[in-house]
């Protein structure tokens, strides 16, 4: 508390991002872990809430007529803008805002301060939600050719790996501890993904220290040992996930790649991801994009391109295929590293499995990829006020890597995008202590199982939000390994993500909210039926006609709430300006993203669902420029030409 | 003229097709007046009847005495054939390119078809003039039906009976037809019922270099308006573009003329243009050994979504100055016979539920294009694969049905019909068994070509309870509200059930599709068990009512 200069502004105004006149008058608050303003103005009272920790720019603008400009930025894409009156005030809130939004310690962070009702026995219960060992055993391990190895207990190898970890029985402790000394940060190859039906497994690690002649034996037989491990196969396939360049750039350092003529039987791979600088210049420029007012259509498709944005998921969905592909079809064991083996090697093996196996593709799933892949073996999230050159968008890749798929495969996933953008949110917000820390051992150091709360059950509770209506276990989409396309108009944008707040930009029916309703509908229909048959035809009837809808009525009544034709500011800027979205779909908007943070104090009101968005500014854009009327200027001069013409 | 002249070989063996994900067949290739088919003796393949007229290109190619000929389709599909002889293989391909660009309709396939199936309803008879002046009627009495045009001498590419403000006599219509270009003088193309404002369509004013006017031309159009009202002149040209049309004897109305209206430009592009835009785009699509950036970089530079784009955002724009600003809109671009037409029918998408129906989509598609005269057979003579000189080709229909798309992928379940019923009337458009599309002009089709009784109707085709099944979205619910589409980029997606049809399999969506249909007729199933047992109760509660009573 001691970081919040001021803890209420008055008389703020909340703009509207796509028009600079509407805006929402109030109260701004500031508490220990939100941001929290509250329009009292209109009659429907509409708040918005901002944890700190999604935070992740706040900026003082220059000044304007109205007041104060103070630009707040989101790792969840949103973006708010507030007009302070008082020059104080703002800096006051400015200065609080950029102390309270950049943690210092962990401790800081916002999952040690909440706490929802649950006791402790509850809370256990939650951590243990996800069972690693039941995650291997669903996999086949251990058999009599995999085991566990107790060399990390204590985390005496190496601090940043887990110390329960899968190895060949074959290697023996002198191995594992020789191939250790020979990678990077002792990150030995160890299993990520074993493959039942083929027997054939995805390991992982760091980089050798080969530098451009160095050779270790242990960690030669390392590698025999995991590939002698399949049985069926004849050699394996090393993936460095570096674009060649690079790797050998670290040569210089000591570091390097494995050279076929010093490990026998391997086939040796680069597949050019870029670093994680070039990952967030990306995105940044994405951002950029996605974020700009009323764009045309060429500014938007080049700036996309010049992201290179979407090259860079091609590649790494390509990635993910040839992992998949070696090892269900061609039964090859894969070891995959880049430098430190943490970025992108889990992104790749992530989108390997999720390829690869049907379970990853179940909600339950999907939780136990994050287990087994992010957090025994972390990324490295910016949690707290580091060096914002570390900062990695990895996960925002991995996530969409899994969305693209979706777009392709519509049937083959029991979860939906909303999901997705959900996990993105807590990744970010640190609500929940499972995205927090780089290791097991850091973990454990803090306590994160005692005193924070695990997100999964959470999820798991609201799972009926997150299911995709289309998903069915036997359907055959569901099976099996997923074979995507990997040519480069299968990419999309992901308005969904990016653009997430920008209500107006979205479809204004969703096909995901009807299904849903429909099968929640035919659920129910079911249940009655099935009442009706046990209690026979008379009492059934009874039951029958309790039901109150018509075929058809449910669906419109729930799914489409017929708005009234709302007398918006829709219009474009020939009449006046347009709003590009209006305050009660934001209001809208971020109730329901507090729901999914589990502590809403409001639930969203379907009756805001209007149809009849105001969307964009029709008159602007056209190419040819001039002859329209694109700026606000030509629009006040046609309002006033107007009101000369009502006086004339 | 006799197909047998053009046929110099009407038949090959042992031909080889190959064709987007279906395997290869070997078999026979036999040409006719206007079908290339091959058929194998195998069973289980499918045969290929493919229309001559649905032919925009072919190429030939040779190793040996083995000749080659890939067939560009209008439907974008391309297909290869490889033919054994050198001689059959130049003989095949002369007489395809032949029968596939014959100038003369009266050839054409329609004239020749016999429908395998019952017309039930004439589709013909089933959208005129007079059926929508009655609906008209119910709503105002402010209009009239005049036949100043009946044969078709004010202007060639109106029908014969046009509506106009109640207070104008054909006089006053005639000489406005002359100063408008091709004789278009305003006529009504849509009231808005909910507050009795119109949106009106002309030919550009012939105003010329020294500013021409001409008092019955603002007689008329001032007429639709009501007292102290005011109107909107959405010009569908940029100023410069209106500026240089009076250099050629058009323009666009001067404020001091036309004192009541206010002029709006915007820049929806002409034919040419757009029909280069197609080639890029489809090339784009089609080159699949691009890389992400090529990829990105032609579709940005073939500007079709920026097309799209322009045309969604003035049809929003006219929308909501009648349904927002409670003011009337005239649409003109050049002749009025294109982007006008996307425009006042993309309007009437978004402000009227019923043209959201299939049958109300037939009944716009009639209306604001195949009677208001929409040059179909010049416009889609060719389709993206063209290479020579482009004459009057222009994909301004497909454009249309693209916008009509996007709005569909934003309000998914307003629309009764889906997304496979406007790929089968852009196939139609290019190539059919049908004379829908056939002509130029109402004058044309009508009279000239006698289509409604030497052809069979699209839509007694597509109206049949058979075909219609295929064409109903599942997820329709009536929505009797304006629509509003977003124009953003965005929101704006390349409509992959064209562009992308025959270059990448769809079997997962399809699979997804039958899906959602699964679950909602499922659903649909459980409700009437209900509503069954409910009507049995009922039943048998007034059957024992009077028992119980004493």
């Amino acid at each position: 508390m001691e970081h919040i200069r001021l803890p209420k502004v008055e008389r703020v105004q909340l703009l509207d991002r796509g028009s600079s006149r509407r805006a929402q008058v109030g109260t701004l608050y500031l508490t220990a872990s939100h941001t929290i303003f509250v329009d009292n103005e209109t009659e429907v009272c509409s708040e918005i809430w901002v944890l700190h920790s999604l935070v992740c720019n706040v900026e003082k603008q220059s000044v304007t007529a109205f007041g104060y400009p103070l630009l707040i930025q989101c790792k969840n894409f949103q973006v708010i803008q507030l007009i302070i009156p008082q020059e104080n005030d703002c800096n006051d809130v400015l200065m609080s805002l950029l102390r309270l939004s950049r943690a210092k310690r962990y401790e800081e962070l916002y999952c040690f301060s909440f706490k929802p009702n649950i006791d402790k026995a509850e809370r256990d219960q939650a951590w243990d939600f996800i069972d690693l060992r039941a995650e291997y055993s669903r996999m086949g391990v251990p058999n009599k050719l995999w085991h566990v190895s107790p060399i990390n207990r204590e985390y005496r190898v190496c601090d940043t790996y887990p110390t329960d970890l899968f190895v060949p029985k074959s290697a023996t402790l002198p191995v594992i501890v020789g191939s250790s000394k020979f990678r990077s940060r002792g990150r030995f190859p160890t299993l990520s993904y074993y493959c039942k039906e083929t027997q054939a497994a995805i390991c992982r690690s760091s980089q050798p220290l080969s530098g451009f002649s160095a050779r270790c034996l242990e960690d030669e037989q390392m590698l025999e040992a995991i590939m002698k491990s399949n049985p069926g196969s004849r050699f394996m396939y090393v993936v460095d996930t570096r674009p060649k360049l690079n790797a050998m750039a670290n040569r210089a350092t000591g570091k390097g790649y494995e050279s076929e003529d010093n490990y026998t039987n391997i086939k040796f791979q680069f597949i050019g991801i870029e670093n994680i600088h070039v990952m967030r210049n990306s995105q940044q420029k994405l951002i950029e994009v996605s974020d700009l007012r009323s764009p045309s259509m060429g500014e938007f498709l080049l700036g996309l391109e010049n992201s290179d944005w979407l090259k860079h998921i091609q590649t790494i969905l390509t990635a993910g295929k040839f992992i998949s592909k070696a090892v269900a079809e061609e039964g090859v064991s894969v070891l995959v590293h880049c430098s430190d083996g943490w970025d992108r090697t889990a992104q790749v093996c992530s989108v390997a499995c999720i390829l690869l196996d049907p379970y990853y593709r179940t909600l339950k799933g999907f939780m136990g990829t994050y287990l087994c892949d992010r957090m025994a073996f972390p990324y490295r999230y910016s949690h707290l006020d580091e060096d914002p050159k570390e900062v990695s968008p990895v996960i925002d890749q991995f996530l969409e890597c899994v969305w693209q798929l979706m777009e392709q495969f519509p049937c083959a996933f029991e979860y939906n995008e909303r999901f997705l953008i959900s996990i993105h949110n807590h990744i970010h917000s640190c609500q929940y202590g499972n995205f927090v820390c780089n290791s097991e051992k850091e973990r454990k150091d803090l306590g994160i199982r005692e005193k924070t709360h695990s997100l999964w059950p959470h999820m798991w509770k609201n799972k009926s939000d997150f299911v995709n209506p289309l998903f069915r276990p036997d359907h055959s989409q569901t099976q099996g390994v997923l074979r995507p396309l990997t040519t480069p108009y299968c990419f999309k944008f992901w308005r969904g993500l990016y653009n997430h707040f920008d209500r107006g930009l979205h479809p204004r029916q969703s096909v995901l909210d009807c299904l849903m309703a429909v099968k929640e509908e035919t659920q129910q229909l079911e249940e009655l039926l099935a009442v009706c048959e046990q209690v026979g035809t008379k009492c059934g009837h009874a039951c029958c006609k309790q039901w109150r809808q018509e075929p058809g009525v449910l669906m419109s009544a729930t799914v489409f709430p017929n708005p009234a034709n709302s007398p918006q500011d829709y219009t474009g800027g020939i009449l006046s300006t347009g709003p590009k979205d209006w305050p009660v779909q934001q209001r809208e908007t971020e109730s329901t993203e507090l729901s999914l943070f589990g502590d809403a104090t409001k639930s969203s009101d379907p009756d805001n669902s209007d149809q009849e968005s105001g969307v964009a500014d029709f008159s602007c854009h056209s190419s040819s420029g001039g002859d329209s009327f694109p700026s606000e200027d030509s629009v006040k001069d046609a309002d006033s030409d107007e009101a000369a013409f009502n006086t004339a | 003229m006799e197909f047998a002249e053009l046929i110099k070989t009407p038949r090959v063996d042992g031909v080889v097709l190959h064709r987007p994900f279906l395997p290869t067949v070997e078999g026979t290739l036999c040409l006719t007046g206007h079908h290339l088919i091959l058929s194998s003796r195998q069973d289980n393949t499918e045969e290929l009847w493919l229309l001559h007229s649905n032919i925009d290109a072919i190429e030939k190619r040779f190793i040996g005495s083995l000749g080659t000929i890939i067939v560009k389709c209008k439907d974008l599909r391309i297909i290869q054939l490889d033919i054994p002889g050198m001689e059959e293989c130049l003989n095949i391909a002369s007489s395809i390119e032949a029968l596939s660009t014959l100038d003369s309709v009266s050839l054409m396939y329609p004239f020749f078809y016999r429908p395998m199936f019952e017309v039930i309803e004439d589709g013909w008879h089933l959208f005129s003039p007079e059926e929508a002046f009655k609906d008209l009627e119910s709503m105002t009495d402010e209009w009239r039906l005049s036949e100043v045009n009946k044969d078709f001498t004010v202007c060639p590419s109106y029908p014969s009976l046009v509506t106009v403000p109640k207070d104008i006599d054909d006089d006053t219509l005639c000489k406005a037809a002359a100063f408008r270009h091709g004789g278009r003088f305003p006529v009504l193309s849509y009231y808005h019922k909910k507050n009795g404002m119109v949106m009106m369509r002309a030919g550009q004013p012939l105003t010329g270099t020294n500013g021409r006017r001409c008092k019955e031309d603002e007689k008329l159009i001032n007429a639709t308006l009501r007292a102290g009202k005011r109107g909107y002149i959405i010009d569908t040209r940029t100023i410069a573009v209106a500026q240089q049309a009076k250099a050629r004897g058009g323009g666009f109305e001067q404020e001091a003329n036309y004192p009541q209206w206010r002029r709006i430009h915007k820049a929806i592009e002409r034919s040419n243009i757009l029909q280069e835009s197609l080639i890029k785009l489809v090339e784009a699509c089609n080159d699949q050994s691009n890389s992400m950036d090529r990829w990105l970089s032609k579709l940005e530079a073939s500007n079709w979504q920026s097309h799209v784009k322009e045309i969604l955002t003035t049809a929003c724009l006219a929308a909501q100055c009648i349904d927002r600003s409670g003011a009337s809109v005239l649409v003109h671009g050049t002749e009025g016979t294109d982007s006008t037409l996307q425009v006042t029918s993309l309007a009437q998408i978004i402000l009227e539920p019923a043209c959201r129906t299939i049958r109300g989509f037939q009944a716009l598609v009639e209306r604001e294009w195949l009677q208001a005269g929409h040059p179909f057979q010049q416009r889609c003579a060719q389709s993206a694969y063209s290479n020579g000189k482009p004459r009057s080709e222009a994909p301004v229909f497909l454009l249309f049905l693209d916008c009509v798309w996007q709005i569909l992928r934003q309000f998914p379940c307003s629309f009764q019909f889906n997304e496979h019923f406007l790929i089968t009337l852009f196939e139609h458009a290019y190539a059919s068994q049908f004379g829908t599309f056939l002509g130029n002009s109402a004058a044309e089709s009508r009279v000239k070509l006698k289509l409604s009784r030497k052809t069979v109707s699209l839509w007694s085709w597509v109206n049949r309870p058979q075909e219609l099944e295929r064409f109903v979205n599942p997820l329709y619910e009536p929505n009797s509200l304006v629509i509003w589409p977003s124009v953003a980029p965005q929101s704006l997606l390349l409509w992959e059930g064209v562009f992308l049809r025959w270059n990448r399999s769809t079997k997962f969506l399809d699979e997804a599709y039958e899906e959602m249909v699964h679950i909602i007729e499922y659903n649909k199933e459980l409700q009437n068990k209900v509503n069954s047992l409910r009507r049995q109760l009922a039943q048998l509660e007034t059957e024992d009512s009077p028992l119980q009573t004493p």
